[in-house]
């Protein structure tokens, strides 16, 4: 309507006024709303998270390994919110824990990823020549095997724990942030003020700590945060698969894949719950990971790199 | 003495800006040189600077021919030259204020004690105000940037001044006064200056001689003849 024949409406209408009735306003307006309300939400979900993990635990003193075979598989009620698994665990309580679990993973996961790939990116960049195709060549033979193979093979060479599965998420996600880092070196290192900077008798380590890194760590950031969510969801898969974390470690992923029976008896909340919290907190970070690349780079659209 | 003999310098292999170049400048000497743009002189600006590895050719710095190149340059052979360039704002770390701007050089090479001092003496020199010196490049202009820079390129008291249009993005008062900056360092140390630049009559009052461009190739190729 409003693109066709604004002749016909003119002589239709008296003189139609560029207020914020104009489609392009007001469909800014909306989209400004709308992306402050996603971050406020994102930000009181990723919030309420992470208090409910720390908060939890030691506030409540319930035994979240604590059977009790009378009340196997209730549905959720009052007294079991998210219901009981098969051996009458409280699902809410193990939910907890294995949130705490998974988000410690993503996180130290998350940090190994970015420190490695900002380490290799920014040598790789500021040396330039054949260090650096030779770096980027070894970057490429990582990314071209899947990250669950590469991640599978990786878990599988040590005895079921936690660090395994930080080590093998760790090392198959630093390749996007070496990447991206790599890249704003190369364009960082031909500006003039690094030349200022060799002719002001700098070391390259000085260049690089002191111009370089400082320049690249909004987008290291970012793309460190933006590997908490794809992290989780990696730990998850692992465990589900039965090679992450070790069965008595109540982690999502394990939770989702001990009551994988269940489901097809009809109880669907001992499957229902933990995915959804895998779901909803990875959102949230992904949402505030969203925002903020919005700041650091308006013109580039946000979009989900899980 | 800094000698350029017939160098070629490029950026892609097999496609020099230029040819057989030569310039010689001596201590004390403030030589000009003009040309039109896009000619290559920033280029000869950054290989007299040894921030450019010329093709062919060699660089001859007191008699001895300059073997490294940028970071691998001695320290000493480095510092020996200060360089202003065009545009302030690229030249510029944004991330630092002006007074670390104009102190980082100091700093890079170990003389941090005495940074306070010698940057508030450069501030009076160049006119940069105390209450300028805070603050970070995009919150000044174009004039006050290209103080700071000029600043930068003095604090480690080059002997030799490399000014690669350095006036080209400034108003004609900020343009006097920093040439009459670069003047007064120049007769207070006898450093030698290579001032490049489009503006003839700028370079021919401030230079003791003015080169052009088109007398320097040796062998002009079709693409810069102009």
């Amino acid at each position: 309507m409003t693109c066709e024949s604004p002749s016909a409406g003119a002589t239709a209408e008296p003189t139609p006024s560029l207020t914020a009735t104009t489609p392009w306003r007001s469909y800014g307006g909306r989209r400004r709303s709308t992306r402050t309300s996603r971050v406020r939400v994102s930000a009181v979900v990723a919030g309420a998270t992470v208090l409910a993990v720390l908060l939890v635990p030691p506030l409540v003193q319930l035994d979240q390994q604590a059977v009790d075979l009378s009340a196997e598989l209730l549905p959720p009620s009052w007294a079991h919110p998210f219901g009981t698994d098969d051996v009458g665990r409280d699902l809410l309580l193990r939910c907890v824990y294995g949130l705490r679990v998974s988000l410690t993973v993503g996180l130290v996961a998350a940090l190994t990823a970015a420190v490695l790939g900002i380490a290799v990116g920014a040598t790789a960049g500021a040396l330039g020549g054949w260090a650096d195709r030779a770096m980027m060549r070894a970057v490429d033979t990582i990314s071209s095997v899947p990250h669950l193979l590469l991640g599978v093979f990786i878990v599988a060479m040590f005895r079921p724990g936690v660090w395994p599965v930080v080590v093998s998420v760790g090392l198959t996600h630093w390749v996007s942030t070496a990447r991206i880092v790599r890249a704003e070196v190369l364009s960082l290192r031909s500006r003039p003020y690094i030349d200022a900077a060799i002719s002001g008798g700098a070391s390259r380590r000085r260049i690089a700590v002191r111009h370089l890194i400082p320049a690249v760590l909004p987008q290291a950031g970012l793309a460190a945060t933006l590997m908490v969510p794809h992290a989780m969801w990696h730990e998850s898969a692992l465990s589900f698969l039965g090679l992450g974390l070790p069965a008595h470690l109540a982690s999502l992923g394990n939770l989702i894949q001990g009551a994988r029976g269940s489901l097809l008896a009809g109880q669907w909340w001992p499957t229902l719950f933990p995915g959804l919290l895998i779901i909803i907190p990875t959102l949230a970070v992904a949402g505030l990971a969203g925002a903020w690349r919005e700041r650091i780079n308006p013109r580039r659209r946000s979009e989900l790199m899980l | 003495m800094l000698e350029l003999r017939s160098v070629t310098a490029g950026y892609a292999r097999n496609e020099p800006v230029f040819d057989d170049v030569s310039l010689t400048v001596t201590p004390g000497e403030a030589v000009g040189l003009v040309g039109p743009s896009g000619c290559g002189k920033s280029t000869l600006a950054r290989v007299a600077a040894l921030l450019h590895r010329p093709d062919s050719g060699a660089v001859v710095l007191d008699g001895e021919p300059v073997r490294h190149w940028r970071h691998r340059a001695p320290r000493a052979q480095r510092t020996a030259f200060g360089v202003v360039f065009q545009q302030p704002r690229l030249s510029a770390d944004p991330r630092l204020t002006l007074s670390d701007l104009i102190e980082e050089p100091l700093r890079a090479t170990g003389r941090r004690e005495t940074a306070r001092e010698r940057v508030a003496e450069l501030a009076g020199t160049v006119g940069l105000t105390q209450d300028l010196l805070g603050r970070r490049p995009h919150e000044v202009s174009d004039g006050q940037l290209q103080r700071a820079c000029l600043a930068r390129a003095l604090i480690l008291r080059p002997r030799w001044l490399i000014c690669d249009e350095m006036t080209a993005m400034l108003d004609a008062s900020t343009t006097a006064a920093l040439v009459a900056v670069v003047e007064s360092y120049r007769s207070a140390t006898g450093a030698g200056l290579l001032a490049v630049g489009h503006d003839r009559t700028l370079l021919e009052r401030w230079c003791d001689h003015t080169v052009h461009w088109e007398n320097l190739t040796a062998s002009p190729t079709p693409g810069n003849s102009l």
